[in-house]
């Protein structure tokens, strides 16, 4: 579904380039199809974001594809100073962010790069949570005049999302009083079903899908501290600088203080394996998220979590 | 090239790196940096260059990028020269009124594009070379290099690629004035032989006297070399180029002098008495 939007779109509007530093997963196909607008610069990220850049100051939208670690770290400062100061229309696809990256081990791991990311200015950023909702905010993303980092999660999955995404607006799945969960990107499926065994406990319980985490849906943020006990924030990122980190800034900035458990790797790179069983050796499966929400939840109290009524006097 | 069109960018290139003096006190410039590539960009302005004040946004244009940066008061300069900065803008230098500052930005006509960061430009100008491939264009797309830059490995990233993509619309000019920033290249990370690395990569190379304009003209005027291949342009030159008192020296190249240095310098320039230098230079930036 990726490379067929990537395709369609690039049929339809002479300015798109597809370019890659010799990562066709995505792919694999649009060399026939687009012919010298495919460009692939060999192992070379630093030069593909260079030339990126080069291309959109031609008046192109370069669509360019590498594997997450290298992308946004090998090539960081590239896509910061040729991207990020010039504000260049470059979107980035950067394929096998966090748990993705499965068996590859620490190199391949990025687990920094929403933080990074969202540290450049004019650089938006974007976690979609799965193959449907991917597809349903691409073209927005690539219509867009700005540079755009895009946390490709292309996993199939069953789930409807709301077709009318917005840049700078989160996917309100459900609200809840007793906890609301926040989470973008491939731990979304995973999310879904911690909220489900946790409504199954009775609780009433929010779920969101972040997506667009920069710029950020603050109403959605402010909206679950106040009208929930617990927010809770999953990603499969390091603690520093991803979405606790933007939920932290948001509140702070609305003078809120609030009751969240992050669920993240903290300090620390995640151990390598077969997706299922890194997710299940993390704690990250939905069945262990609900075990430890639950039991902060408990331990901690329902009348010592968040006395929202303070709010409404 | 005749003698009097020698002479008359002899000329130019006087008053170019008069600006460039007169731009290395209250606060300073990379001096000798600025001065070892004052003739190329002369060169390139005046004679190579279909780039003039009215045809900037035209996309057929020739395209310069200075990936070393820190010479751009010889661009301001040359800009000058040419009739497309206004000469008051100098004064500006350093002010935040104005974005004259030590490294290029496209606040400045004729800038294509920000540098500062070494090894950043020739794989956007590989980007914009591309686009004219693809487009069919006829323009040519320059991009001048430092030698201690060649330390950088994404330029040879963007050597091999432009190889790859048979980009004989692109020219590396490598100003090769033997220093980085405060140490002579061979004594550091040596770079000879330099042609040998070019062309084992794929490049054509000319090797020329980067201050004369008959090997310039010469040079230039064979782009590009052989169809489907990166023309690349080693000119030798003197870091700090016009003033005996600091030419090739590791210990001249930001320079931040006094008002009255500035003078003797300009004197210097002339062909006058030796500048006496008591400022202490800046070793290190």
């Amino acid at each position: 579904m990726y490379e067929e939007l990537l395709k369609n779109t690039a049929l339809a509007d002479e300015r798109f380039i597809v370019m890659t530093a010799e990562n066709r997963a995505l792919v694999k196909n649009l060399p026939s199809a687009l012919g010298n607008r495919f460009i692939d610069t060999g192992i070379t990220e630093q030069t593909m974001i260079g030339a990126a850049a080069g291309l959109a100051l031609r008046g192109r939208i370069p669509v360019v594809h590498a594997l997450s670690a290298f992308l946004s770290m090998r090539a960081f400062e590239f896509i910061r100073t040729d991207v990020g100061i010039a504000n260049l229309p470059v979107k980035l696809s950067s394929f096998i962010p966090g748990f993705l990256s499965d068996g590859n081990g620490p190199t391949h791991q990025a687990l920094e790069d929403i933080n990074i990311m969202r540290g450049i200015p004019n650089m938006q950023v974007f976690a979609p949570a799965d193959e449907n909702d991917l597809v349903n905010m691409l073209p927005q993303i690539w219509n867009s005049s700005s540079p755009s980092y895009v946390r490709i999660c292309h996993r199939p999955s069953d789930y409807q999302h709301d077709t009318n995404f917005e840049i700078g607006k989160a996917e309100v799945i459900s609200e809840g009083i007793d906890i609301t969960i926040l989470v973008y990107g491939f731990m979304f499926e995973q999310a879904y079903q911690t909220a489900e065994i946790l409504k199954k406990e009775g609780l009433s319980v929010g779920l969101v899908n972040m997506r667009s985490l920069k710029p950020v849906d603050e109403k959605v943020i402010i909206s679950a501290a106040l009208n929930s006990d617990l927010v809770v924030t999953i990603e499969d990122h390091f603690l520093t600088g991803g979405l606790y980190s933007i939920v932290a800034e948001t509140l702070l900035r609305n003078n809120l203080t609030v009751d969240v458990l992050p669920i993240a790797l903290e300090e620390r790179w995640f151990k390598p394996a077969r997706l299922n069983e890194v997710l299940d050796y993390e704690g990250f499966t939905g069945i262990k998220m609900a075990t430890k929400i639950l039991s902060y939840y408990e331990e901690v109290g329902e009348d010592d979590l968040n006395d929202n009524d303070k709010y409404y006097e | 090239m005749n003698e009097n069109k020698i002479k008359d960018l002899e000329s130019v290139a006087l008053r170019v790196r008069e600006h460039i003096i007169k731009m290395s006190t209250d606060g300073g410039c990379f001096v000798g940096a600025s001065l070892s590539a004052t003739d190329l960009m002369v060169y390139l302005y005046s004679e190579f260059l279909n780039v003039f004040e009215d045809n900037l946004q035209d996309p057929d244009r020739d395209y310069l990028f200075l990936s070393k940066g820190h010479d751009v008061p010889a661009l301001y300069g040359t800009l000058i020269e040419m009739g497309i900065l206004e000469k008051e803008r100098l004064q500006n230098h350093l002010s935040t009124s104005d974005s004259i500052y030590w490294h290029p930005n496209t606040n400045i006509p004729c800038i294509e594009f920000h540098s500062g960061s070494l090894g950043h430009l020739p794989s956007v100008a590989l980007g914009v070379a591309l686009d004219c491939k693809i487009r069919g264009t006829n323009n040519f797309v320059v991009c001048i290099m430092g030698d201690g830059e060649l330390n950088e490995g994404s330029c040879w990233e963007a050597v091999m690629v432009a190889n790859a993509y048979k980009l004989d619309n692109l020219i590396f000019v490598i100003d090769r004035n033997n220093f980085q920033a405060n140490m002579a290249t061979e004594d550091l990370i040596p770079l000879e032989p330099l042609a040998d690395k070019f062309e084992a990569f794929g490049a054509e190379v000319t090797r020329i006297d980067g201050h004369n304009f008959q090997d310039l003209e010469e040079a230039f005027a064979e782009i590009p070399y052989k169809t489907g291949k990166l023309n690349v342009i080693i000119a030798d030159t003197v870091r700090g180029k016009g003033l005996p008192s600091i030419e090739a020296r590791a210990d001249r190249w930001f320079c931040n002098f006094s008002e009255k240095e500035v003078e003797e310098l300009l004197d210097e320039l002339h062909g006058n008495h030796t500048a006496n230098i008591e400022s202490e230079t800046m070793m290190v930036r």
